[in-house]
């Protein structure tokens, strides 16, 4: 309900800063407006509150219309900074830059009483699409697996189902709607697997390795760990950039905002 | 002196006179706003396929919308809680009108009080933590979340409107009823259910169509506990009800989905009225037989 009164706020003053868009530039507070990704909401309301906390007079606008919608209203020109949960296809970084600001790093978990340590992408796939329905397939006991996952809004779900190529596939035993709710599900269920933004993994549960590689800050900015996708930034080609979006695009790309990139869950860009 | 009472007088008639039309107000607004937002994804959708579909997949590539399974969760779920639940509040409530002594009477009410103050979101974890583990181990299941364990968190939640709702109808029972059929040689028990809840009967039906509005109307608590996948329901299978159809995907739908979030709460409230209006026909019923 909270997040829904602050979608409804966000939208409403988004909107408003639209209406005043056309290139005026007499106000005394400047207005960076961003538009895309869902996926990316908790990214920028850290990063917006804590931008706005050291430049006052600025105001940093969201609309939480999905990575697709946000490219194309920068390419449009209907907002300053895109936002994007994937990188840009070719024909778009004709005219678009991209820069990646943080990267979503999703945890595959186990119960702990579950010997399984490792698994493909293949298998997690399989697992989810429910073609592999007991452990004892995977290198497990002899139990049905239990599929735990998030509401279709999430965008933990949007982005575990496209990495592992099961989008609208996924035979889920629970749809939960916060990874709290997905934590505590797996930590007291042995035969549950579930995902989860590795910055809120818990002890209670056991974090798998994909492909051998298990997930850690490093892994993720290495590449080595592969179900992660990158925050990308979209600004276009040929055009200048506000001053004040500029300014809350460097400050969003240094190392001053790897604190609250971590805090909103996300992993900082190595740089 | 005079004068400033009158104005006083006059100026306070007009606050509860203002303060009661802002009741009638208010579910005026609530009922415009949704027809009027939930009207459109029914015209969209058609009314058989939204009604009667049997697919919900809101954000697939190509969005189905039926809600048939969350219309039947919801049924089945509130008839589960009132089976399990209005027996055993049926009861407690004879035990405290008819037999219990005074001290223990007031311990069992307090409990009662206390368990409906309790907020649903703590029925929900102790639900999650308690209940759903249990059902998993005792019914041999891979997991527990399911319209099962939602039903046990809902017959819970309904035993205090149910029990004070009984009571109070039990103990409206004239003791000469009582008093006549204990004469007659009847036991206790065989006067309980065959004299005084007989009796007592359009009170109990008040109780038992209250406890299914508290039951339809649940959000929180079985979102914890019935696992929310959108299938058709089966008693140990993970199933999603007309409430928490609208909770867990309304923080950021868009478009169609969202208006069709309305429709379904506007489902949702047509059936509210319906048991309210039952329940308006039970108590001015159960008045005309006195």
């Amino acid at each position: 309900m909270k997040k829904f009164i602050a979608a409804l706020l966000i939208v409403g003053i988004s909107a408003a800063a639209l209406t005043g868009c056309g290139g005026t530039t007499d106000s005394t507070t400047q207005t960076v407006s961003t538009d895309g990704s869902t996926s990316m909401e908790k990214v920028i309301g850290y990063l917006s509150e804590a931008y706005i906390a050291e430049n006052g007079g600025v105001k940093i606008t969201y609309n939480p219309t999905g990575s697709g919608a946000g490219i194309q209203a920068v390419s449009e020109g209907r907002c300053d900074i895109g936002l994007s949960s994937r990188d840009l296809k070719p024909e778009e970084a004709e005219t678009l830059d991209a820069e990646v600001i943080a990267i979503d790093g999703i945890a595959m978990i186990v119960n702990p009483q579950n010997p399984v340590s490792d698994l493909t992408i293949e298998q997690i796939g399989k697992l989810y699409k429910g073609e592999i329905a007991n452990w004892s397939e995977v290198g497990g006991s002899d139990a049905p697996v239990v599929l735990i996952g998030r509401e279709a809004a999430s965008g933990t779900r949007d982005g575990f189902e496209s990495i592992t190529g099961t989008e609208d596939m996924c035979k889920y035993t629970q749809e939960l709607t916060s990874t709290g709710d997905v934590v505590q599900t797996v930590s007291t269920n042995p035969n549950a697997i579930g995902y989860a933004s590795l910055a809120s993994v818990k002890d209670s549960v056991k974090l798998l390795s994909v492909e051998g590689v298990t997930p850690s800050t490093e892994t993720i900015q290495n590449g080595m760990y592969k179900i992660q996708r990158d925050f990308v930034f979209v600004t276009p080609k040929n055009k200048e950039l506000s001053e004040a979006a500029q300014s809350f695009m460097d400050y969003a790309s240094s190392a001053a905002a790897d604190e609250m990139i971590e805090k909103a869950g996300a992993v900082p860009v190595k740089r | 002196m005079k004068k400033t009472t009158d104005t006083i007088e006059k100026a306070m008639n007009a606050v509860f006179t203002f303060c009661g039309f802002l009741a009638v107000a208010f579910v005026l607004v609530i009922t415009v706003f949704l027809v009027i937002s939930g009207i459109p994804a029914i015209g969209e959708i058609g009314i058989t396929d939204f009604l009667f579909g049997r697919v919900w997949a809101s954000t697939a590539a190509e969005p189905q919308y039926g809600i048939l399974p969350f219309i039947l969760t919801s049924v089945y779920g509130t008839a589960g809680a009132i089976v399990i639940g209005v027996p055993i509040g049926l009861m407690c409530a004879v035990y405290l009108a008819k037999m219990s002594g005074g001290k223990s009477a007031g311990i069992v009410r307090t409990a009662v009080d206390l368990l409906s103050g309790i907020p649903s979101v703590v029925y929900g974890l102790l639900g999650m933590i308690i209940i759903v583990p249990l059902v998993r181990k005792v019914f041999d299941l891979p997991d527990g979340a399911n319209l099962f364990s939602a039903i046990i968190v809902l017959a819970v939640m309904i035993l205090p409107s149910v029990i004070s709702v009984s009571e109070t109808a039990i103990k409206a029972v004239p003791k000469e009823y009582e008093e006549a059929s204990l004469a007659l040689g009847a036991t206790k028990t065989e006067t309980v259910f065959k004299v005084v809840v007989p009796a007592a009967k359009s009170g109990i039906l008040t109780a038992v169509v209250l406890g299914i509005g508290r039951a339809i109307g649940e959000a929180m608590a079985v979102m914890m506990v019935a696992g929310n996948v959108a299938n058709m329901p089966s008693l140990f299978q993970s199933v999603r009800f007309l409430t928490t159809a609208v909770a867990s995907e309304m923080s950021y739908s868009s478009g169609l989905q969202r208006q069709a979030l309305f429709s379904i709460a506007l489902v949702l409230f047509v059936f509210i009225m319906i048991i309210n209006l039952i329940l308006n026909f039970v108590v001015k019923r159960g008045e005309s037989d006195e």
